[in-house]
């Protein structure tokens, strides 16, 4: 990377373009209209230290009770103790869950009805050293939109990366559009950009749809190159975009984050405040009304859910149906989620379910399955499993949806077997568990993909 | 289905944890599920949806696609009964009697391989506490099809239990097996009772009748290799003038590729097995590239065996190779199992072109096996795993050699 690492200015003429075949589009009914919708706000917010991966050691920085601003620092981790987990609103700690064995669950804040922010001291930040800059956004609550690859964890700002890649497209069933819900963030994007500049060794990569035009919003950002991916999911992945941009290698560090995390980043950089609002997008097929919602990080769901479903037995996803986490009615939106999906609850039998034709959505073609008939359809998808867990017998198929130079079968059985080398040498360095997400939807023998990933990931990084 | 349902949902407690008949578990869970996909949902975190796939579904389309083969190769059994004992002339004469006498022999086959089969299924589930494996859906037809209609059925019954033990149980079931399991119930019986499943006299049912005077049993392979071996006529000529008094043209090409010869049951017709090879492309379920590859295999070895001719066998048109003896079949249900096939896409290619090479040498240069696929698809299974290690290793050496440029 020496040779160009003074290349992060502006200059975009090396930018790729990157046409992806393999994958799976995931249709469902249900998208968000692209209007923001006039739900009544939610009233609590909350941070779950389990949607850190890698968070070790958490402690809880405040007590019930306490009364918070915006920003305030409520969580760290031990382990990693320079970076701060703030309250995403101004409030009253509310309750501090804890599971079995004191685990801890959630931290949840009653909000104000007008939110008041930290005001953080950003006086000559513009002229701090990457040491400095990093310190200052890792108290200021908006480091943990910041991802490191390999693992998928909070990044660790003493770290410098090779690279930091922003996938300004999101291909997930459902997902918001980058372009509505980050309107009118141009000037915060360009700032976080180049506050994220200062921190790699290497470029700023933004990677956007090529399918079609750049939207507004990104079209005229300056010092990032700018590369363009098109095809079906996983093509917004940023973890497939870096396989093909500069893929990591063992001892190599990137960062990712999101256009969700640039605009805070920069919003910080310019306002010193930790600004966690953003646009959510309301979906799935349970819904009376699919829209955007403005709220905060972390929102309680129920305000956009109860009220708004037209069948009664339901399950709440936040985040997407791929990658996503079943919540309950009144639960949390995750940290890293910026969707909640509503989709038909599955404990349902089905009388020969196993042979009767169907038009339910299948990436396969074997007999009865007539969902290849239709690929321009939506579909309700439910949260059934669909048969029982085997040994890998069908074999070509998860190499058909990933499109990285990756042997996803051969992975997950070196995992399985624990076999650190084997691991190691098949990329596992390269994915985190969405990369192989669409896997776990089209198994045959319906493994937990996901979870293997994790486990993989786990058994490399604490070896 | 609601009594059912109600039925199942009773008798469950009996079977589950802490139940009086806790150990068959497996038992009636496969059952339950054969009836009602289960009600379990994804869990709490990943994939909230799945695929309308499922194993169960995907073998069964395996099944559907051998029907052809099975419907035909019954068909054709009572075709070459009342050919070899002069009751019949035309191919659509006696139409019912030939299907009765084909049903009468192959369905009692089907039946004792899914038996056998199911019955040691379910001990080791059991035992073993395992659910029991769909992959026996396959096994149980496929096994009935390698074989002649005049396979007594303990043969048939014995050798299906040593396969799913040999082959699958111990290593652990479906997906773990080395060997198609299909396969090693054919080759035990090549073995163990050659008497029943190899030379002249097995390939047509005869029953109590006399053939017709002039009448031979041998198969076209055996034909071919005979020509060779006297060098008397070509190939082609010898099994043109084959079994004449059945009627000319029996072992010629069109009829051969259409299948209305003696032979084991379901291997005969190249047209049904490539029916079936379209049913398993068409759905995904078996690799095209195996079959592409097998065939191309088969045809490049009988090409490079004519350049090289010393006898009349070397001397056969390639295309030939294609519609004597189980090669396609073979090359459809048998190298296609994905469990024992190579499992790289890279490798497919190599696996199936091998396969298709071997099947050819074997027939044509050893003089103990006429039929060569069966121990090709059975030698290139246990070599799958080195051709997708070389596949794999290359995978890493890329990785490897990215990060030291």
């Amino acid at each position: 990377m020496g040779r160009f690492s003074k290349a992060h200015s502006s200059k975009t003429d090396m930018s790729k373009i990157v046409k992806l075949k393999k994958g799976f589009d995931i249709n469902m009914v249900g998208k968000a209209k692209q209007e923001l919708a006039d739900f009544a706000q939610a009233q609590t917010f909350a941070i779950k230290p389990t949607d850190f991966i890698g968070l070790q050691r958490p402690k809880v920085l405040v007590n019930e009770g306490d009364t918070v601003k915006a920003g305030t620092p409520i969580l760290i981790d031990k382990a990693l103790d320079q970076v701060m987990y703030a309250a995403p609103v101004s409030g009253k700690i509310v309750e501090i869950k804890r599971g079995d064995r004191r685990k801890l669950l959630e931290i949840s804040i009653l909000a104000d009805s007008t939110i008041t922010q930290e005001q953080f001291d950003i006086v000559g930040l513009a002229s701090l050293d990457r040491e400095a800059l990093a310190a200052k956004l890792a108290a200021s609550g908006v480091w943990p939109n910041i991802i490191q690859r390999p693992f998928g964890i909070v990044a660790n700002p003493a770290d410098t990366p090779k690279s930091i890649f922003i996938s300004a497209f999101d291909t997930h069933p459902l997902a918001p559009d980058y372009a509505f819900a980050l309107q009118g963030q141009e000037k915060y994007l360009q700032a976080g950009i180049e506050a994220l500049a200062k921190l790699t060794s290497g470029k700023v990569h933004l990677n956007v749809d090529g399918s079609k035009a750049i939207p507004a919003v990104f079209a005229n950002l300056k010092g990032a190159q700018v590369n363009k991916f098109s095809g079906p999911h996983p093509a917004g992945n940023v973890g497939v975009q870096i396989h093909h941009l500069d893929p990591i290698n063992k001892g190599e560090i990137a960062w990712t984050t999101t256009p969700y995390g640039v605009a805070q980043i920069g919003k910080f950089v310019l306002e010193g405040v930790y600004d966690a609002s953003r646009i959510i997008a309301i979906t799935g097929s349970e819904l009376t009304k699919a829209a955007y919602v403005k709220t905060y990080m972390g929102a309680s769901v129920s305000t956009f859910v109860k009220g708004n479903l037209n069948s009664g037995h339901v399950r709440v996803v936040s985040g997407n149906v791929l990658t996503g986490e079943k919540i309950s009615l009144d639960g949390f939106l995750g940290f890293y989620h910026n969707q909640i999906t509503v989709i038909p609850e599955g404990d349902y039998y089905e009388f020969m379910g196993w042979a009767k034709p169907t038009t339910r959505l299948s990436y396969h073609r074997a007999l009865g399955l007539l969902s290849f008939l239709t690929p321009n359809k939506e579909f309700v998808l439910d949260s059934n499993g669909r048969g029982e867990e085997r040994a890998f017998v069908q074999t070509g198929v998860f190499e058909s949806v990933t499109p990285m130079d990756i042997l996803p079968v051969y992975l997950l059985k070196a995992i399985m077997a624990e076999d650190f080398d084997e691991i190691e040498e098949l990329g596992i360095y390269e994915i985190v568990e969405e990369d192989l997400a669409l896997c776990e939807f089209v198994d045959v023998s319906k493994h937990p993909v996901q979870e293997l990933v994790r486990k993989g990931i786990e058994l490399i990084q604490y070896s | 289905m609601k009594f059912l349902r109600d039925l199942l949902d009773k008798q469950k407690p009996l079977f589950e944890k802490g139940g009086k008949l806790e150990s068959l578990y497996y038992a009636f869970e496969a059952g339950e599920t054969f009836m009602f996909s289960p009600k379990h949902t994804t869990g709490i975190k990943g994939a909230q949806v799945k695929d309308a796939i499922d194993l169960k579904r995907m073998m069964i389309t395996v099944v559907i696609a051998m029907i052809p083969c099975l419907l035909f190769g019954m068909y054709n059994t009572g075709h070459q009964h009342l050919l070899a004992t002069g009751g019949t002339a035309g191919l659509w004469e006696n139409f019912g009697e030939k299907l009765g006498i084909g049903a009468m022999l192959v369905l009692p086959l089907v039946l004792v391989a899914y038996t056998a089969g199911g019955v040691v299924e379910a001990v080791f589930a059991i035992v073993r506490k395992h659910p029991i494996n769909e992959g026996f859906l396959v096994t149980g037809m496929l096994i009935p099809l390698v074989v002649p209609a005049t396979t007594p059925l303990w043969q048939v019954a014995l050798a299906t239990v040593f396969a799913v033990v040999i082959a699958k149980e111990v290593f652990g079931g479906t997906g773990m097996n080395v060997l198609n399991v299909a396969m090693t119930a054919r080759a035990f019986l090549y073995f163990a009772y050659p008497a029943q499943i190899s030379g002249d006299q097995v390939w047509t049912y005869l029953g109590d009748k006399m053939p017709v005077d002039g009448f031979s049993g041998a198969t076209a392979l055996s034909v071919v290799y005979n020509a060779g071996v006297e060098g008397t006529q070509s190939a082609v000529e010898a099994l043109a003038a084959h079994n004449t008094v059945l009627g000319s043209g029996l072992y010629e090409f069109a009829n051969l590729f259409m299948g209305w010869i003696p032979g084991s049951i379901g291997e005969t017709s190249t047209l049904m097995a490539l029916v079936g090879a379209l049913i398993l492309v068409a759905t995904g379920v078996a690799s095209w590239k195996i079959i592409v590859s097998g065939f191309a295999g088969a045809y490049i070895m009988g090409f490079v065996m004519n350049l090289f001719a010393v006898n009349e066998y070397m001397a056969l048109p390639p295309q030939y190779h294609w519609v004597m003896g189980g090669l396609a079949f073979g090359i459809v249900f048998m190298a296609t199992d994905p469990v024992s096939a190579a499992q790289t896409e890279t490798g497919k290619w190599i696996y199936g072109l091998l396969i298709g090479f071997l099947t050819v040498i074997i027939r044509v240069t050893n003089p103990a096996y006429p039929e060569g696929i069966m121990l090709a698809v059975l030698f290139m299974n246990v070599f799958a795993p080195l051709i997708d290690y070389y596949v794999v290793k290359a995978n890493k050496t890329r990785r490897l050699q990215r990060a030291t440029v």
